[in-house]
């Protein structure tokens, strides 16, 4: 078993008060709390500071958690012999458990008396993790498989962290933060209680090409000078494919064209469009040759002259 | 390690479910759940208010507010102030990054 240090996770003393560990408490929740932070890694700060309170508020469970003694962060330790008493039959293994498990279920166990502890019915753990999904698998949908630690109880009461792996349908158009339930997934109950549930939150993964907005994509198209001025068919990527672009001549810098349908699907029969934002792109180092065309392009062009209309009347 | 083959429930705006269920599976009472549709912070499927009918989302909402109440002992009023102000911090990003472009992205690492 990992130790953890939960007075330094809440930056409190060992002697901290009550109200000091309240105080604490508060402040990160409210920094971290993943519902109102906007911190990146909130979620896994919270569940430590969640932790870390659930066991240093309450006076049982903190004299329980002194009693183990002062260990280094992350230092994997065995619980001493009166603990281990409480769950005889599974004491020889204790490396799958969590420490926070373990506190609960050593002050409930005080408070009930280990027998009745054991006996009694008790609901299985609801919990609810993040699950990356990409633009591909909500274009088409998708089956996944993830694998999480599924805290189950063994016979005495006594939660281990059990790794399950779930294959999961991701639905056709999905979007960011939605979530699925696995319903009776999650921990296991005991005597009787039902099984939690498992809830996963599908977080979409930025894609190398397309931004998102709602149903809508938008792709960014780089053209070359040449391209943008006399027109072209250019292949651009789609989620559905790559499909062939008509560049109208004279195709200006940030012109949007719209590809109907090629967007994300919504909910019923909706489907996004695809937006293409074009932008101009110049070569960086050109040859003699090249150099020797754009000067020959520059008098010929003489006429056009971008800046004139636009700075008509000087700097007022 | 054995894989499980899942049904999943999505949780959005096309499939239903019942006060009971929104309940039982956020772990706030009945009494909360209606609390928070006074509020505003939940609506019933229109047209079915009296049947206590909820789009499976509702539970996602739900489950957040349970989650503030218990983290942050915050009684039903500051719950659903909570909510409903965050629920404007959301539309307000939203449509704060759909108007901003984004310069660094889709270009390719110099």
């Amino acid at each position: 078993m990992k130790y953890v240090d939960y007075y330094k996770t809440l930056g409190v003393e060992r002697n901290a008060t009550e109200a000091d560990i309240k105080k604490a408490y508060r402040s990160l929740a409210h920094k971290y709390h993943p519902d109102v932070s906007k911190e990146p890694d909130a979620e896994s700060r919270f569940k430590e500071v969640a932790e870390a309170y659930a066991t240093l508020k309450d006076p049982e469970k903190r004299a329980a958690y002194d009693n183990l003694g002062q260990h280094r962060q992350g230092d994997d330790f065995v619980p001493p012999h009166q603990w281990q008493q409480h769950f005889h039959e599974s004491s020889e293994d204790f490396s799958d458990v969590d420490l926070s498990d373990l506190l609960k279920a050593f002050a409930e166990a005080q408070r009930e008396g280990a027998a009745h502890y054991a006996s009694r019915p008790r609901h299985g753990e609801t919990f609810e993790f993040t699950m990356p999904i990409t633009l591909e698998q909500i274009y088409e949908g998708a089956e996944t498989e993830i694998s999480v630690a599924v805290p189950d109880y063994d016979s005495q009461g006594l939660l281990h962290r059990v790794p399950k792996t779930f294959r999961i349908r991701i639905p056709r158009g999905a979007a960011d933060g939605q979530r699925l339930r696995l319903a009776g997934k999650g921990g296991q109950g005991m005597n009787g209680g039902p099984p939690g549930d498992l809830f996963v939150v599908m977080r979409l993964q930025p894609h190398k090409y397309f931004q998102v907005n709602g149903n809508d994509l938008t792709l960014e198209v780089p053209l070359a000078p040449w391209e943008a001025v006399l027109g072209a068919s250019v292949e651009i990527p789609t989620l559905g494919g790559p499909v062939a672009l008509t560049i109208p001549p004279g195709t200006v810098a940030g012109r949007k064209m719209r590809l109907a349908k090629r967007g994300l699907p919504g909910s019923g029969n909706v489907q996004g469009d695809l937006y293409a934002v074009i932008t101009i792109e110049v070569p960086t180092s050109v040859n003699e040759r090249e150099k020797a065309l754009y000067t020959e392009l520059a008098a010929a062009s003489s006429g056009f002259e971008p800046r004139r209309q636009r700075f008509a009347g000087g700097q007022s | 390690m054995t894989v499980q083959i899942t049904e999943t429930i999505w949780l959005n705006q096309d499939e239903v479910c019942s006060l009971q269920h929104v309940a039982a599976v956020s772990g706030l009472s009945e009494a909360d759940v209606m609390d928070l549709v006074e509020t505003g912070v939940l609506s019933p499927v229109s047209g079915q208010t009296g049947s206590g009918m909820f789009y499976s989302e509702c539970i996602v909402v739900a489950r957040k507010a349970r989650r503030l109440r218990d983290d942050f002992d915050l009684n039903a009023d500051g719950v659903a102030l909570v909510l409903n102000l965050l629920r404007r911090v959301d539309a307000l990003e939203s449509e704060l990054l759909a108007l901003r472009p984004d310069p660094k992205r889709n270009r390719p690492a110099k």
